[in-house]
């Protein structure tokens, strides 16, 4: 079964978007271990856990794309899922750091030894464990997802009102987690970390090799998500985002389809989220922000919804430009400019930066469309709900 | 009573006794309906006469208040929901012509197949003979063939209201409830749309809401005209028009 699904999926930008990603993968890592430093070719660490963090970033932007771009559900609390598998990763650093804490307790984490707790939270236990942590990046945003989507879209919350409450679901999660008898270290969150798997998080090889791990993550979710958008059940879920309720009266059950889709996207994010907390080496409820959920879906408005790619390059390009801007004199003015991005994006480029550069390109590409095709497919480009609604 | 029963049996849809309100407005108001299988059916009326409301009670869009909707004389549709009820054999076509714009018309009749319609399903999906075989069917019978390839939302007016005919034929199903289909054409393409329904009848139940006289006269079935939700009068185009309630219902009174 899965051969044709692979044939299927990988076209030519996607091909080359996999073999950018997998030689970046391989050759900043290798660059920075390899070659001397002073080299100008040789990548150093704090930009290799830059770039990492970037990866993480573009993971969960093709997470939203995958909902968002092609079955219309606007999460503005993706950022959620992303923090739960964060804190699930961060669970487990922080139950390897045994009795090198500052209070050298073998089994709590310093926070509780300062809290008072007398013994580590039922659902703490496990967690030492790399496997049990890894399942739990995945079930527990999955989860969530699962259950959030079962309630909303069987009572049939659809557009503003779905991204409402995934704003709302989000924010109380952030509430939760600031709370310092809630167990996961309040308002500091989760740091401190020293080694994963046995390696120490701090180390170049282990953030080379975090870096690689991300890539390929990268990889194998753009794969899951390229499978799902070419098969029909992309179609499907297309047909979903355009005329809900026709494909109803077709036979499809509407709200299997979104489950399905939610709960894989919020699988992604939580990988995503792991991946990012050994390299930025901190977790806390601050990532529950719904600032943060808000600006993911900007990266993808920006690379261009219903692309991926550009999903990906949208999350990239605008956190570069928020690393470097914000280091700058021009600092106290990135928020206003990530605002005038977003409307210039949302007025100028409806369909985003691949989104218009697919525009421009097919007509050479594909001249057996017919005239009327291209400019009807100009025009739909125009009439999607457009991302400030 | 027992009469009603045995026609409710024998009836392919049989609308019995159908009340609705939407804050205290009765838009359906004691709907009783039978539609033989087989048949074709018009159903005309002022505008507000309920057409619509009741097409959406019949595919489970709307619940009615009260009142008994049944299928095939076994199921009833008061209870199950959009998709169960186009799983059952009951296609929809709307009025504004609802078709996927930004995909190919070919795709667009591929998703109306009535294969199947589960997560798995199409995720797994591959292309198979027989599929491909009644959607170059359905393309010959709407015209569409040379535009196979073309997205939905690049065609006329006309052109969508077939495509959406051709979605009801892919779909298969054992009712047609067709809403203004000839919204819109022009006096060929009504001409065609009226062969064209008249030859689907050849072996399926239709249910066509149209304001359009020439064309339901060109289609010469049963007439039923509504009127502020509930049968005025049933019969030959030339009955029902010639009927003083129906004349005063649409010059007004």
């Amino acid at each position: 079964m899965m051969p044709h699904v692979l044939t299927r999926s990988l076209d030519r930008s996607a091909s080359i978007f996999l073999l950018v990603v997998a030689a970046l993968g391989v050759l900043i890592p290798l660059s920075n271990l390899l070659l001397p430093s002073g080299s100008i070719f040789q990548v150093p660490t704090y930009l290799v856990a830059l770039f990492g963090k970037y990866v993480c970033y573009a993971v969960l932007a093709l997470s939203i794309d995958l909902i968002w771009g092609y079955c219309g559900i606007l999460s503005l609390g993706h950022g959620a899922f992303f923090a739960l598998g964060g804190y699930a990763m961060g669970m487990y650093l922080m139950r390897q750091i045994g009795s090198r804490g500052v209070y050298g307790n073998p089994i709590l984490p310093d926070f509780m030894v300062f809290l008072n707790y007398p013994k580590l939270p039922w659902y703490w236990h496990g967690f030492d464990m790399f496997w049990f942590a890894a399942l739990m990046v995945l079930v527990v945003p999955g989860l969530l997802a699962f259950c959030f989507g079962w309630l909303a879209f069987r009572s049939r919350v659809t557009g503003v009102y779905l991204s409402i409450i995934t704003q709302a679901m989000t924010y109380a999660l952030l509430l939760a987690f600031f709370r310092n008898d809630f167990g996961f270290g309040g308002n500091n969150g989760l740091t401190d970390f020293k080694d994963i798997l046995g390696f120490n998080v701090q180390a170049d090889g282990t953030r080379a090799a975090l870096f690689l791990l991300s890539c390929l993550a990268l990889i194998i979710a753009f794969l899951i998500c390229r499978a799902v958008v070419t098969s029909k059940l992309g179609k499907v879920l297309i047909a979903v985002r355009d005329a809900e309720s026709r494909t109803r009266f077709l036979g499809y059950r509407v709200e299997s389809y979104k489950l399905f889709v939610f709960t894989l996207s919020a699988c992604m994010a939580g990988v995503a989220g792991a991946l990012y907390v050994p390299q930025v080496g901190i977790i806390n409820p601050g990532e529950f922000a719904p600032g943060n959920s808000i600006e993911a879906v900007i990266w993808v408005a920006v690379g261009g919804r219903g692309t991926l790619i550009g999903a990906a390059l949208g999350a990239i390009v605008v956190n570069y430009a928020k690393t470097y801007f914000t280091s700058g004199p021009l600092a106290p003015y990135w928020l206003f400019m990530l605002g005038a991005l977003f409307i210039l994006v949302t007025l100028l480029l409806p369909k985003g930066l691949i989104g218009t550069f697919n525009e421009w390109w097919e007509p050479y590409k594909a001249r057996r469309l017919s005239d009327a095709a291209e400019s009807a497919a100009r025009e739909d480009g125009v009439s999607e709900p457009n991302p400030a609604e | 009573m027992n009469i009603m029963d045995t026609r409710a049996t024998s009836a392919l849809l049989y609308l019995d006794g159908v009340h609705v309100s939407f804050d205290g407005f009765h838009a359906i108001n004691n709907l009783s309906l039978t539609l033989a299988p087989g048949e074709m059916r018009a159903i005309i009326g002022p505008n507000g006469a309920g057409k619509t409301t009741m097409m959406d009670i019949i595919t489970g869009k709307t619940k009615p208040d009260q009142g008994t909707v049944l299928f095939d004389g076994v199921t009833d549709l008061t209870r199950l929901d959009e998709t169960r009820i186009a799983e059952l054999g009951i296609g929809r076509k709307f009025q504004k012509p609802t078709v996927f714009e930004s995909q190919t018309i070919e795709d667009n009749l591929l998703l109306a197949l009535n294969v199947d319609h589960s997560v798995k399903g199409t995720l797994f999906w591959r292309e198979t003979r027989p599929e491909t075989e009644r959607i170059e069917r359905v393309l010959e019978t709407i015209r569409l063939k040379d535009a196979r390839n073309r997205l939905a939302g690049s065609l006329s007016h006309g052109q969508k209201q077939w495509l959406e005919i051709g979605m009801l034929l892919a779909q298969d199903p054992k009712l047609l409830l067709v809403d203004e289909p000839v919204a819109g054409m022009t006096d060929v393409e009504t001409h065609q749309t009226a062969e064209l329904l008249k030859e689907i009848n050849k072996d399926k139940t239709i249910m066509v809401v149209e304001h359009d006289m020439t064309f339901v006269r060109e289609l010469g079935v049963k007439v039923t005209c509504l009127h502020e939700g509930t049968v005025l009068a049933e019969g030959t185009i030339d009955q029902v028009s010639s009927n003083d309630r129906v004349v005063e219902v649409y010059l007004g009174r």
